[in-house]
């Protein structure tokens, strides 16, 4: 319903914007929330889940103040230095997801995983620890609140750096960050252990795509530059930076095999 | 306050964790944005000249990398 409201209100955007917005928000959350899901689960499975559950949910809620404080004061700054300043960012960071999962990819650099990093928490909250017996667990409800900062600081950077493309945009991306959470939150509450099966490598694949087709074209935009085909640039982009990345994959591993047989 | 440091270290890990990438990226992203504009021609030509320079940095990051580091 509010997709459909922005789409009336700010008519330009266009749903392929929307679209892709909402889409990006909602893969980069999702592996940020997997990533806190499985310390909570850790933290909850071990040291009860009052104190888990309430860390994360303390952190959830520092959170909603910043967003609640940083979104409106975006929109005092002009348009194009926001682009240009967050654009940037963005180039920062889903060049780096992007260079990260393509090393992943080609393996060079091991994969992200859920069930042993669940495993080492749990052994972590079991280790010299005596559990409390009664009232507030300070080490559960602190380690559930650090990795729910943790993670959730790189959503809310996420949103705020989607959102910044322009007016009427950082609805979409909080709309697909919220669905990200909430999915995940229900795989969680269903399942009660880490969503190890989640293709953390595939979405950061996707998502340092996306990031950097966005971070691409914010920053033109903010430099004044001229994109041919104006909006239809994002999709153009993400395509490039996508046949770029899948080339890189083989290349890196024929590149590792000449060097590792040469020595 | 140790998660507030640790949160702040993340912050800065969410940018960087190869300096010489990142500080490619941005050494271009300036060219770009300051200097670009005063020679050419066209702006279609700036943004085309953006975007290839970003792949070229990942190309020669994802490679170099590749290189140092042999399976």
């Amino acid at each position: 319903m509010s997709l459909v409201l922005v789409a009336i209100n700010y008519p330009h955007w266009g749903w392929t914007h929307i679209g892709t917005t909402v889409g990006a928000a909602f893969l980069a959350s999702l592996v940020e929330c997997v990533e806190a899901l499985t310390v909570v689960l850790a933290v909850g499975s071990v040291r009860g889940w009052r104190s888990a559950l309430a860390g994360a949910a303390a952190a959830l809620g520092v959170l909603a103040v910043i967003v609640a404080v940083l979104g409106p004061s975006l929109t005092r700054i002009p348009l194009h230095t926001i682009q240009l300043v967050v654009g940037a960012m963005i180039l920062l960071f889903g060049l780096r997801w992007l260079r990260k999962a393509i090393l992943r990819a080609a393996g060079l650099i091991p994969l992200h995983d859920e069930a042993a990093a669940f495993a080492k928490n749990e052994a972590a909250m079991r280790t010299g620890i005596t559990k409390a017996a009664r009232g507030w667990d300070k080490i559960a409800f602190a380690a559930a609140f650090h990795i729910t900062m943790l993670e959730g600081t790189e959503v809310v950077f996420i949103v705020v750096a989607l959102g910044a493309g322009g007016i009427g945009l950082l609805l979409p991306a909080a709309v697909g960050a919220t669905v990200a959470l909430m999915t995940v939150v229900a795989l969680g509450l269903a399942l009660h252990r880490p969503l190890a099966r989640v293709p953390e490598n595939t979405l950061k694949f996707v998502v340092g795509v996306l990031l950097s087709a966005f971070g691409t074209f914010w920053v033109g935009e903010g430099a004044g530059l001229v994109w041919p085909g104006s909006d239809l640039a994002i999709p153009f982009l993400a395509g490039a930076f996508l046949a770029i990345a899948l080339c890189l994959v083989p290349m890196c591993r024929l590149q590792a095999a000449t060097v590792g047989e040469s020595k | 306050m140790s998660w507030l440091k640790s949160i702040a270290r993340e912050v800065f890990g969410l940018f960087v964790d190869d300096l010489t990438f990142s500080g490619a990226i941005l050494f271009w992203l300036a060219i770009v944005t300051f200097v670009l504009p005063r020679f050419a021609s066209s702006r279609h030509w700036a943004a085309a000249a953006l975007f290839a320079g970003m792949a070229l940095i990942l190309i020669e990051s994802v490679l170099r990398f590749a290189r140092r580091r042999p399976k």
